[in-house]
């Protein structure tokens, strides 16, 4: 059986990021991508539970930043057994995570997984929307906020996060979309040599599709965000500093 | 006679032996009867043996000269010997954490009759175990995912690699800047790029290299980690990768020679990008120094009241030979009195960040009685000296932190040579660096 993993490049922003002289759209030219982190922790749930039941694990993406092969190599190089990569004429566009959706829904009807895994947020899905539409579209249950699963009988056994240092543990029947939070452990290391060995012996699956009309947001403006409010880091011996601390309090009358 | 023993083997002795001539009859000629010789089983050192550069392993014959050798050792219980006689005895090296803690330092090998070399040992047991899927310590594995996404371990971004050049105060050109060829291209490798108390070695650096009018440039934001930590913790991959960009990126320019600040840097260019078709003429910076000392002395203006010690790395002493341009000098240094530490030179000590060890600090001190860094400042102060001189980029952090949890920071400086030299010719205050 298949477990589907959703995983999607996001901007680094380890390296500052700077806006295109359009003002519309970051400098793609300096921008490097990394997986999204979430989605690191869905393919290292879904290794998990595929290592456990013997399912086959297919990772899937759209490649938006036409680097997408390092992610889905990597994703092979972990175990995964297939990949996938959805292509099209997205240069220059952000995808909406309904557009998102509706391209990725096809592959998995497609696959007919048991499970479809999917970071429970990204960059530009903070309000992490993909798995519950992913979920709606094809009209399965779903678990967001995930940190930890298991296959028993036939059924879906999550736990998630609730509020407060709270967690709860629900039974979801197959197939299901989980959004994961954390996988139960740390995301593997992959060996360079092992994701060089993949890039040589194995390929990854191509699909042309074409952006639904409608679903790509039209940025108008984009800029960094302005200072808002000013930091000072106090300096010199515990006593001074200690003095400082007062003399603030005073001036703000706290004190 | 004691009723409670009894005759286990008979004791057969001949009268006389005479073997190719020479008459060896005598009591200490005897033949015992048949043992089991193999009480262990040979499974998991042939495991090790089996992986292509680890066959030596196999060769290990127990005489135990390895040990006290040992810079693990000596804060633990470690050693070639100890981890075949573990091996013997149904521990497997691939599971244990004594796959992490050897150091690559070499000093084992350099007194080993066997020449049983965990420098090539490790890296292929540690690249066996992430192959076969084993857990890696998190400290590790950050390092090795910074070192793949960023070019360096510390997860520093790219372009800002050569931010350290604009606070030199001297010319530090930039080959994708200048666009000549250059004499010297300086490797100047992670830690002196990022690192701050790296940086202050630079900056010194640079200073020198101005006032020796070197015709030099840096790759700045184009270089990428030498790669050769990463290799040794078991990431050969990852090594070759860095390796291939490297080379494309110096096959760009024009220089004569590479002059690297690290020593890692230096064992790696020397053995190991020749392997991937990268040849060069390497040399260290001290090496360098040392060459250009009748031109440096001259300048060596300012005494410095210091009583110092030095430290010899092991991938610039044991790995590549070079003992005497660090202690050249340091002689040349005006006013500063030189004491050498118990274990130096071919037996030097280790700082513990050598082989993947700067990425395991933390998890290597939870296997050791104290860090290897702490043995070493300890030893440092035990010479009477203030100063503890350093002249590679892992160690003045190590040892920086070291001398503060052994508390004997006030006692200790740790310095480069660059930061003592750049003093000694006014280039730099006594705490700018
Ligand atoms: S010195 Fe060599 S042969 Fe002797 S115990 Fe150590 S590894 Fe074995
Ligand atoms: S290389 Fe160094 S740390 Fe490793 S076993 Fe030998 S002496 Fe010990």
């Amino acid at each position: 059986m298949t477990i589907v993993v959703v995983m999607e490049q996001v901007p680094d922003v380890v390296e500052e990021l700077a806006i295109a002289p359009s003002g519309t759209d970051l400098d793609r030219d300096a921008v490097s991508y990394v997986l999204n982190e979430y989605d690191d922790h869905a393919l290292e749930e879904a290794l998990l539970l595929a290592e456990a039941s013997g399912d086959e694990v297919v990772a899937v993406g759209i490649d938006t930043t036409g680097e997408l092969d390092q992610t889905l190599y990597t994703a092979l190089a972990k175990g995964a057994r297939r990949a996938i990569k959805l292509t099209g004429d997205f240069e220059g566009t952000w995808l909406s995570t309904r557009a998102a959706a509706r391209l990725l829904v096809p592959v998995i009807q497609e696959l007919g997984p048991r499970l479809v895994l999917t970071g429970v947020q990204a960059p530009d899905d903070l309000d992490g929307q993909l798995a519950p539409t992913l979920a709606a579209l094809l009209g399965w249950p779903h678990a967001s906020v995930v940190i930890g699963s298991e296959l028993v009988d036939g059924v879906v056994q999550v736990r998630k996060e609730l509020w407060g240092g709270i967690t709860m543990t629900l039974e979801l029947e197959l197939p299901a979309v989980l959004g994961v939070q954390a996988a139960r452990q740390a995301p593997r290391y992959v060996p360079i040599s092992r994701v060089r060995q993949v890039m040589r012996e194995a390929s990854i699956e191509t699909r042309e599709v074409e952006a639904p009309d409608g679903l790509v947001p039209a940025v108008t403006t984009l800029r960094v965000p302005e200072q808002a409010g000013r930091a000072e880091i106090l300096t010199g011996s515990p006593a001074e500093i200690a003095d400082r601390i007062i003399e603030l309090l005073r001036a703000r009358g706290l004190l | 006679m004691d009723p409670s023993l009894k005759k286990v083997a008979e004791v057969w002795e001949r009268e006389t032996a005479i073997v190719e001539g020479m008459d060896i009859s005598g009591p200490w000629n005897r033949m015992f009867g048949q043992r089991v010789i193999w009480d262990y089983s040979p499974d998991l050192i042939e495991e090790i043996a089996q992986l292509p550069g680890a066959e030596s392993f196999a060769w290990c014959y127990q005489c135990g000269k390895c040990v006290p050798v040992c810079p693990v050792d000596v804060v633990g219980d470690y050693g070639p010997r100890k981890l075949y006689r573990r091996a013997q005895t149904g521990i497997n090296l691939l599971d244990s954490p004594d796959l992490w803690l050897c150091t690559t330092c070499a000093n084992c090998l350099r007194v080993c009759p066997k020449l049983v070399d965990m420098v090539q040992i490790m890296p292929a047991a540690r690249e066996h175990a992430m192959l076969t899927g084993r857990a890696i310590p998190a400290e590790l594995q950050e390092a090795l995912e910074n070192t793949a996404i960023y070019g360096n371990p510390l997860g520093q971004p790219a372009r800002k690699r050569e931010a350290w050049v604009k606070d030199a105060g001297v010319p530090v050109p930039i080959l994708h800047q200048i666009q000549r060829p250059v004499e010297w291209l300086w490797w100047v490798e992670c830690y002196p790029s990022y690192h701050p108390r790296g940086i202050d070695a630079s900056i010194a650096l640079a200073r020198i290299f101005n006032a020796l009018g070197l015709d030099f440039a840096i790759l700045g934001r184009e270089e990428k980690c030498a790669g050769d930590s990463q290799r040794l913790a078991g990431e050969r991959g990852l090594f070759e990768m860095l390796a291939e960009e490297n080379i494309r990126t110096l096959a760009k320019y024009e220089f004569r020679h590479i002059v690297v600040t690290d020593p890692h840097a230096l064992n790696a260019f020397r053995k190991h990008y020749p392997k991937l078709g990268g040849q060069y003429d390497v040399w260290h910076y001290t090496t360098l120094l040392a060459r250009e000392l009748p031109k440096l002395q001259p300048l060596l203006t300012k005494s410095l009241p210091y009583r110092v010690t030095f430290h010899d790395p092991c991938y610039l002493g044991r790995h590549n030979g070079e003992y005497d341009a660090p202690r050249q000098l340091i002689q040349a240094l005006p006013g500063v009195e030189f004491v050498e530490m118990l274990r130096c030179r071919e037996n030097s000590y280790c700082c513990g960040g050598g082989g993947g060890g700067m990425w395991l600090d933390s998890f290597a001190a939870g296997h050791q009685r104290r860090r290897l860094s702490e043995e070493r400042v300890l030893e440092a102060v035990s010479t009477g000296a203030d100063t503890l001189v350093v002249c590679c980029p892992y160690e003045v952090s190590r040892f920086e932190d070291a001398a503060k949890s052994t508390g004997v920071e006030g006692r200790l400086r740790v310095r480069d040579i660059a930061e003592l030299l750049a003093e000694a010719m006014g280039l730099i205050g006594e705490d700018a660096a």
